[in-house]
């Protein structure tokens, strides 16, 4: 009972709640409403918490048995020891950990930016990799799909206009008649790009998204009626 | 002004350990990426009290309480509790939390809520020493967050999504691209139907369904590295600039 | 081993050091370049100056330092343009990550244009709840952000006295790295119909493209390419305007890459063929 039907009232009341209340948005609803969509801000609070237990409970093991790698969990431990001092120290002393002059402002932009801003970074030279060694147009998809992404690349960039107007030099030496000025400024790669990205890659991704879409919704009442309960486990 | 040469050279040196990685995995690297995952996790309790608990909770309840509304200041202790059982799942936070609490109250300002929270976390924690199964407590409040989420993407889903996509695609077909969208929307969803073998006419609109499905998966593509390159470019150009004064 | 073989099988690390100088060598010589200003980012323009002057902008910091170096010009850029139509500026966040992201841009932005904090713009700070935020503050601001992020009640300044929900909000911005874009358009635009616009980063662009044409969102700058055309709009070089030239050679190594891999591997399957 207390396990289990709790928990799934629970679910079905809240929704249920917030469904009436976006019909029916005055009183006892509305405020009812509001009231808890404030209490859900304060307990998403406390979630962020949630995962600093295994994390720290996991490190200091490997560091307790000093099992390989225990160095850098050390290494782990002590950075958050220290961002949590310094956060603390900031906040009592500046109001704010973010005060320009608070020392988690320094930890901020000499370590948290550029280890994250790397991390992802580095990702540029794995797409290259990629795209040199496993991108092949084995059949007419393949085919398809690197059309579409060449276009794209060369419109999103200058090399475009510049190609562009090379074509329109060329063009305008063959067929004098045709004006350079004019030419150049059709943008074709540019245009090429917006068009596609405007058109067909929209539809397709509209069609995409509404397929999950429904299959947000079909979820959402399955979690309301206490089909799909994955979330107690 | 010394403090951040001395942050400049300590970003440069923590951006080129995570580089390295691209010649090959290395002990820079390692301990860059701990630090890193170190520094997220202590983020994460900073942001979780400055921006939530505190202004949220402790703020909110001393507003209430010199306005007078002891209903609405109490009743801030309603989500409290709801947090602190969702933490029976992680229990060495709770008797953080606490110690927090008190930090708060001896250095900072007193507030019941903060004595309150305090109690509430060591009440919680100590059943979960004598028993660790309790955390199936944690259902609760975390039913109540899924309720909510739920509730909020039912109604979204349909008026924020569903309702304006498909009006907008039933267009009149008075133009080429209007045609153009109308039919690829029609045939993506199509050959994502899989309850039916793909032949015959089902296969046909399949088949041009691929077609607009590849054409934004390549423009995906396409932005995808314009997006990896810049990130690229940001971190050059601190290296190039802000470290090594190469770029002028 | 054939040519085309040897080609193909070249170290990884020689990839590398071609894509780190294709983008290296462009930021150094810096040349200029002009960048075409698509539809998308017209809308967001216009949608900024057909607001008249005193007009509150609400600009959600919904990224973080990974995707900084593609996000942050568009915040620079539209604080400068918004400021520079006396336009107060609401800054407030979804991302914990992200928010001193804003407090730099608004540290560099402000004092160049005179504009003070509380009278021109204000920092609300970060909250959690996404979805239950969005919602909530289309009642009443105040249920979430009674301060500023400094800990300063937001009534003490005077254009906030005003700003109650939505209907006290002239455009909604979402700079965004990831889905909550989506969800500013579902939940904010969806209900409260609050006109939106998108900066977000080039993995999320093409998927922002269907709101733009049903109307949802009134314009889109779709990565580095976005910000430096809308730099460009405003007549403001900056970061992402110097980091077109890099972009552009970098793109054309990768296309340059797929071309050469892609008619070695032709070549090598019809010698196979034969």
């Amino acid at each position: 009972m207390l396990k289990r039907n709790i928990p799934l009232a629970i679910v079905f009341l809240t929704a249920v709640l917030l469904i009436i209340a976006f019909f029916i948005p005055h009183r006892p609803f509305g405020d009812l409403e509001s009231r808890f969509l404030n209490w859900y801000t304060i307990v998403l609070g406390f979630t962020m918490l949630l995962g600093l237990d295994s994390l720290t409970r996991h490190h200091l093991v490997r560091i307790f048995r000093r099992t390989e790698g225990w160095f850098y969990s050390l290494l782990l431990i002590l950075a958050l020891v220290a961002t949590v001092t310094l956060g603390l120290y900031s906040w009592f002393r500046f109001r704010s950990p973010f005060a320009l002059q608070a020392p988690f402002m320094w930890l901020y932009t000499y370590m948290i930016i550029p280890l994250q801003s790397t991390m992802f970074a580095s990702l540029a030279f794995f797409i290259v990799s990629a795209a040199y060694r496993a991108f092949r147009v084995r059949n007419f998809s393949a085919t398809l799909l690197l059309i579409a992404a060449c276009l794209v690349m060369i419109g999103n960039v200058p090399l475009g206009s510049d190609i562009w107007q090379g074509v329109g030099r060329l063009v305008h030496a063959v067929v004098p008649s045709v004006d350079f000025g004019a030419f150049s400024r059709l943008e074709g790669f540019a245009a090429v790009k917006d068009w596609l990205m405007s058109i067909p890659q929209a539809a397709a991704n509209r069609g995409i998204a509404i397929g999950l879409s429904l299959g947000g919704i079909a979820m959402s009442l399955r979690i309301i009626l206490g089909i799909e309960r994955t979330y107690m486990s | 002004m010394i403090l951040n040469i001395i942050g400049t050279w300590v970003a440069a040196t923590l951006t080129l350990a995570i580089l390295s990685f691209l010649y090959k995995d290395n002990p820079l690297y390692r301990a860059a990426e701990h630090i890193y995952v170190g520094i997220s996790a202590g983020y994460a309790v900073i942001y979780a009290w400055s921006f939530d608990v505190y202004p949220m909770l402790v703020e909110r309840f001393n507003t209430n309480m010199t306005a007078h509304n002891n209903v609405e200041a109490w009743i801030l202790l309603v989500p409290a509790l709801l947090g602190v059982l969702m933490l029976t799942r992680s229990n060495l936070t709770l008797p953080a939390l606490a110690a927090l609490s008190v930090l708060m109250l001896v250095f900072h300002s007193f507030s019941w809520v903060l004595v309150v929270l305090a109690v509430m976390c060591v009440a919680v924690f100590i059943p979960t020493l004598i028993d660790p199964k309790i955390d199936w407590i944690s259902r609760w409040p975390i039913a109540f967050t899924v309720g909510i989420g739920s509730g909020l993407a039912l109604t979204a889903s349909f008026q924020g999504y569903l309702l304006p996509q498909v009006s907008d695609t039933l267009r009149p077909l008075v133009n080429a691209n209007n045609i153009v969208v109308f039919v690829g929307v029609i045939a993506t969803l199509f050959y994502f139907y899989f309850s039916k073998e793909h032949k015959g006419a089902l296969g046909t609109v399949s088949r041009v369904g691929i077609v607009f499905i590849m054409v934004a998966f390549g423009a995906s593509f396409g932005y995808t590295v314009m997006a990896r390159i810049s990130l690229l470019i940001g971190r050059f150009y601190f290296l190039l600039h802000d470290w090594l004064p190469i770029i002028r | 081993m054939n040519f085309w073989n040897r080609i193909a099988n070249v170290d990884r690390r020689v990839l590398y050091l071609l894509l780190a100088l294709s983008v290296a060598l462009p930021l150094i010589t810096k040349p200029r370049t002009t960048v075409p200003v698509s539809e998308a980012v017209k809308g967001v323009y216009d949608a900024v100056e057909a607001l008249p002057a005193g007009s509150v902008v609400m600009i959600s910091i919904d990224y973080d330092p990974s995707s900084a170096p593609e996000v942050q010009p568009m915040l620079i850029a539209l604080l400068r343009h918004s400021f520079r139509r006396n336009l107060r500026v609401v800054v407030m966040g979804h991302l914990a990550l992200g928010l001193p992201l804003a407090d730099i841009a608004l540290n560099q932005v402000a004092p160049e244009m005179d504009k003070e904090y509380g009278r021109d713009y204000v920092n609300l700070g970060y909250r959690p709840g996404s979805t239950a935020l969005m919602v909530g503050i289309g009642r009443e601001f105040r249920d979430y952000f009674q301060t500023d992020y400094r800990g300063v009640p937001i009534d003490s300044f005077e254009f906030m006295r005003r700003v109650h929900n939505y209907r006290d909000v002239g455009l909604l911005v979402s700079l965004a790295h990831g889905t909550v874009a989506d969800y500013w358009i579902q939940y904010a635009g969806g209900r409260f119909n609050v006109p939106i616009i998108v900066g977000c980063t080039g993995v999320s662009a093409p998927s922002m493209y269907p709101y733009l044409r049903a109307g949802q969102i009134k314009g889109i700058l779709g990565g580095l390419l976005g910000a430096a055309a809308y730099e460009q709009l405003i007549e403001h070089r900056g970061s992402a305007s110097l980091g077109m030239p890099a972009q552009s050679w970098g793109h054309g190594l990768i296309i340059a890459l797929l071309i050469i891999g892609n008619v070695g591997f032709l070549l090598s399957r019809r010698k196979g063929k034969k």
